[in-house]
């Protein structure tokens, strides 16, 4: 039984990859009978080269996704340096926990209702400083360079990587090597880059990939917050693919490989960026330079983390206050009045997609969490990893963008004629949730010390009794941590609801974005802050659960 | 309405299970459920006890809740329940019924009703995916629609409807302007242009293809173009360029002066709206010839907003819900469409708090209480009188509006 646990979760998460790509690749190959394409031709690759601003789009895509990445990279990385170990790393660690739950679609709309002209940051400083009576005109949003969308980027993948990278630290033993390095007369931040972030890399290199195919092939966020003359390649894809004009599916798709090539692109710069900091990197240590910038670095990365975690709290707390505005005109720093209008206006369809929202996604995560388990218990019996191996295969469901496979999952479920029901949804948001179910539980699951169990057995239990009463209670925390992850991600999904759903199934998340589309404030709020709160519940019940659970039995009071 | 393209727009490539060329499902299955609009009772009988997936844009709330109130009539009445299916873009259903076809899918299709016009109509028409002609004139409360008075309900963006389309509601383009920080709009485009030069940031339009961007084209384009009656026909590749040429020239000497100098656009009709209750901008406009009202109603916009409508006329169409061809509830469907179109449904959807949408219907041929609930609705401060909206301008035919937009994105959409 345990034998075939990775297996099933393998063909769980990969089918449909494959499959889907499949379903891309021949109409980018021209072939569609049912539209009139019956031969195998180059012809919608030359349409998508002939769009006016393709190269631009490719440019912005490829630009903002690699200096998101890079920013949140270098601003996570020498904050650690420059603060670990201090009751400033702690606060912020604390801050930012929470942050990760928040789906990138309440953040940038967040973001821009506080820096946008018309935003509370403008609004808090007209017109007795500005002097200005309405909006100025200035192009904030929407920047033709995609600065704007840049930033949002690296505020929502600010926390990802912390938390990713402060999942790894322990391994590193990060603050002995820090300390070794300190009494050779390293400053902090020379001494971490040098003995700890070699050692740590490696461990966050496949979220860093993840983060930068997303970033690199984002809708939701550039839709918000990037600019439109033109937009980056993915909203563009989009936008053809929804179009009347049947035809231009061919280029869609031809388009959809071309970011897949783009994603991968993007990749292979960052690879090149890594042979290039490791040469310099070792030469630096070789030289035995005792300090790097220190107080640069700590300023720097200090202000971005601060500043950033401000702006993204900032903007929640915006999308909260619009959720219960009366009216709220420019430069009035604070709404007329409050009212609850568009909260009881909506409470009762709120209702009905948070109902939908938690019946895909608590199966989902139920039925992810045991397939992990087993993989991971068939593991340890068998006494091996098969980390090594599986780990890329783990991610590619993250690191293929989206918009490349997902369409052709809804074939697989319409041939299954399982399309518009909630199993075939919930099998959609499985690719999703199980790598990130996996990600969460496998180190810490792998933590616990082996001897734990062998005493178990030599104590007659047998391999069952010794999962299900030492190293389940264990891992409970991890595991309840990993099933709220699970159900973070499940709630977020938006592409595969919809498509396999047929629009038929209504999330908070669906919800969320046609009702977004109005462009009306106030509903941005409400159905933002219920994206945000679902998961929020998931991780606080994760963080009460385990303890409750080890209340009640004392005899597990050993921890790993 | 149906058309606006939105903010947010999902991957739906639906369409691609055609990709894959499943197998196709045996043509043997196709079974034409036998509903005739012609045999009323026979529809309201197979109807009772169906659900209709109405697929319907979804970003407007008070249009949501209109329609679910017409579901709940249905329910009452006739024993149908009605779901609406929120699409975000009408293009996307357009795409899910390929895909059916695509698959085989002959019957019990998602969708049973769909509120559509312009190009996605077009585009079932074209591929034979709506529900066999006739059955909208058939239906009983046919006879009520103004045909005579408004031509477009037979004749979508120049395609005649063929009675494939139920006729829902009449669209006008008209603009909106805040008295607070605009007394007297330009009631010219030539005055539009002088006003934008002297009031720089002040003025902008919804980012074609955007409906209502596009819609925003057309105006222009019917209006500098030096033989309208080219419009009603195809556009013609040779002489296109030299069509256009005026219009471009308006716009370029327009966008320097424009809200962001032309670099950015709002997004959408709502978008560019909200830009007028934050003051960022002097003027916009709407399909919705109530929608200043209803909005002003809402709080969305501040009291002082009024509407206006440009000298000469303005571009007009009409709304329309279909029925696929392998929809599962087509009885259900029928008696939905008919429904709204019933002088109590459409008096309804006119008044500005509900929804503010104009009637199809010919309001003087109706019986004496019907005319009576119309008489009775309060336009709001915000609205123009039938008298007031002017002169409609034809929507041109829907391949200028596929070229415009094609050359307004290489023009201003590409550096």
């Amino acid at each position: 039984m345990l034998r075939l646990a990775p297996v099933l979760a393998l063909a769980l998460m990969l089918g449909p990859v494959a499959a889907g790509l499949l379903g891309t690749l021949l109409p980018a190959a021209g072939y569609v009978p049912v539209l009139g394409g019956t031969a195998v031709s180059l012809e919608p690759l030359r349409m998508l080269l002939t769009q006016p601003g393709i190269g631009m789009s490719a440019a912005l895509s490829l630009g903002t996704g690699l200096v998101a990445t890079f920013g949140a990279f270098a601003a996570v990385i020498l904050f650690t340096a420059a603060f670990e170990g201090t009751r400033f790393f702690r606060a912020l660690r604390r801050l930012l926990s929470p942050l990760m739950a928040v789906p990138h679609a309440a953040a940038a709309f967040g973001l821009a209702f506080l820096i946008a002209p018309s935003g509370f940051a403008m609004r808090l400083l007209s017109p007795w400083a500005t002097g200005f009576q309405r909006p100025p005109d200035l192009l904030i949003v929407g920047d033709p360079l995609g600065l704007t969308m840049t930033l949002g980027l690296m505020a929502k993948e600010i926390p990802f990587l912390f938390l990713m990278l402060l999942a790894a630290l322990p391994q590193a033993d990060a603050l002995r090597s820090r300390r070794v390095a300190a009494s050779l007369g390293y400053a902090p931040v020379a001494a971490w880059l040098t003995t700890v972030l070699p050692r740590v890399y490696p461990q966050i290199r496949l979220p860093v990939f993840a983060v930068l195919a997303y970033a690199t092939s984002v809708v939701d966020v550039a839709l918000i917050l990037g600019p439109t003359t033109p937009p980056p390649l993915a909203v563009r894809l989009t936008g053809w693919m929804n179009d009347p004009d049947l035809s231009l599916r061919f280029m869609a798709s031809a388009g959809a490989l071309a970011q897949l090539g783009l994603s991968l692109l993007a990749i292979l710069v960052w690879m090149i960026g890594e042979r290039l900091a490791a040469k310099l990197g070792r030469r630096w240590i070789e030289s035995g330079r005792r300090s790097a910038a220190e107080p640069l670095a700590a300023a720097l990365s200090g202000t971005a983390m601060v500043a950033l975690a401000g702006a993204m709290l900032a903007g929640l707390a915006l999308l909260a206050l619009w959720s219960v505005a009366g009216p709220w005109r420019f430069p009035d720093p604070l709404p007329h009045h409050l009212t609850l209008r568009a909260w009881t206006m909506h409470a009762h369809a709120a209702g009905d997609a948070i109902a939908v929202t938690i019946a895909i996604a608590l199966p989902v995560v139920i039925v992810a969490i045991a397939l992990a388990l087993a993989c991971l218990e068939g593991e340890t019996r068998d006494g091996r990893t098969i980390r090594h191996r599986s780990l890329p295969l783990l991610y590619l469901p993250l690191i293929v963008p989206q918009i490349a496979f997902v369409f052709g999952l809804q074939v697989l479920f319409l041939m299954a004629g399982l399309h518009d029901t909630l199993l075939a949804v919930a099998l959609g948001h499985m690719v999703f949730v199980l790598p990130y179910v996996f990600l969460a539980l496998s180190d810490p699951w792998r933590a616990i010390d082996p001897r734990y169990g062998h005493m178990a057995g030599a104590l007659g239990a047998s391999p069952a009794r010794t999962f299900w009463r030492v190293r389940l209670p264990l891992a409970r925390k991890a595991v309840a941590t990993a099933a709220a992850l699970g159900f973070a991600v499940s709630v977020a999904q938006y592409l595969p609801t919809l498509l396999i759903g047929g629009g038929r199934i209504s999330t908070v998340t669906t919800e969320a974005v046609a009702l977004a589309a109005g462009g009306n404030r106030q509903l941005v709020g409400i159905y933002a802050l219920l994206q945000m709160l679902l998961p929020f519940a998931a991780f606080l019940l994760a963080a009460a659960v385990p303890g409750i659970a080890h209340r009640r039995r004392p005899e597990n009071e050993a921890t790993a | 309405m149906t058309i606006i393209r939105l903010l947010s727009r999902p991957v739906r490539g639906a369409l691609l299970a055609a990709a894959l060329s499943l197998p196709i499902a045996p043509l043997a299955s196709r079974a034409e459920e036998a509903v005739d609009p012609a045999a009323w009772t026979d529809v309201l009988a197979k109807a009772k006890g169906q659900t209709v997936y109405f697929h319907a844009w979804g970003g407007e709330p008070r249009i949501n809740a209109y329609i679910a109130w017409a579901g709940k009539q249905l329910q009452q009445r006739h024993g149908i329940a009605v779901e609406q299916v929120k699409v975000d873009d009408t293009a996307n259903v357009v795409a899910r019924i390929v895909a059916e076809k695509a698959a085989g899918k002959e019957s019990g299709g998602a969708v049973d009703l769909v509120w559509i016009n312009g190009e996605n109509f077009v585009s079932l028409k074209k591929a034979g995916l709506l529900m066999s002609p006739g059955w909208a004139t058939k239906l009983p409360n046919w006879p009520l629609v103004d045909v005579e008075n408004k031509p477009a309900v037979v004749t979508d963006f120049t395609e005649p409807t063929d009675g494939q389309e139920s006729p829902w509601g009449m669209a006008k383009l008209v603009f909106m302007h805040d008295t607070g920080t605009l007394a007297e709009p330009p009631k010219t485009l030539a005055a539009l242009a002088e006003h934008v030069k002297a009031n720089p940031g002040r003025f902008t339009y919804p980012q074609p293809p955007n409906f209502h961007g596009s819609t925003f084209l057309k105006q222009v384009l019917a209006t500098t173009i030096a033989d309208r009656a080219k419009l009603s026909r195809p556009a013609d590749p040779a002489s296109f360029e030299a069509d256009v040429a005026p219009l471009f020239a308006y716009l370029d000497a327009l966008h320097p002066n424009m809200w962001r100098q032309g670099r950015a656009f709002p997004q959408n009709q709502p978008a560019l709206r909200q830009l007028l209750a934050d003051g960022e901008i002097d003027i916009a406009f709407t399909f919705n010839p109530a929608g200043a009202s209803a909005a002003i109603a809402a709080g969305e916009l501040p009291d002082t907003v009024r509407t206006f409508v440009l000298d000469g006329g303005t571009i007009g169409n009409a709304h329309f819900v279909a029925i696929p061809f392998n929809a599962n509830a087509k009885a259900g469907a029928l008696v939905l469409a008919d429904f709204l179109l019933s002088p109590e449904a459409q008096a309804r959807k006119q008044d500005p708090p509900i929804w503010g949408d104009p009637t199809v219907l010919a309001v003087e041929r109706l019986e004496a209480a019907d005319r009576e609930r119309f008489a009775a609705l309060d336009l709001g401060i915000a609205t123009l009188s039938p008298e007031e909206l002017g002169p409609v301008i034809e929507e041109p035919h829907a391949s200028w509006m596929v070229e415009l937009e094609r050359a307004w994105t290489a023009r201003y959409a590409s550096q």
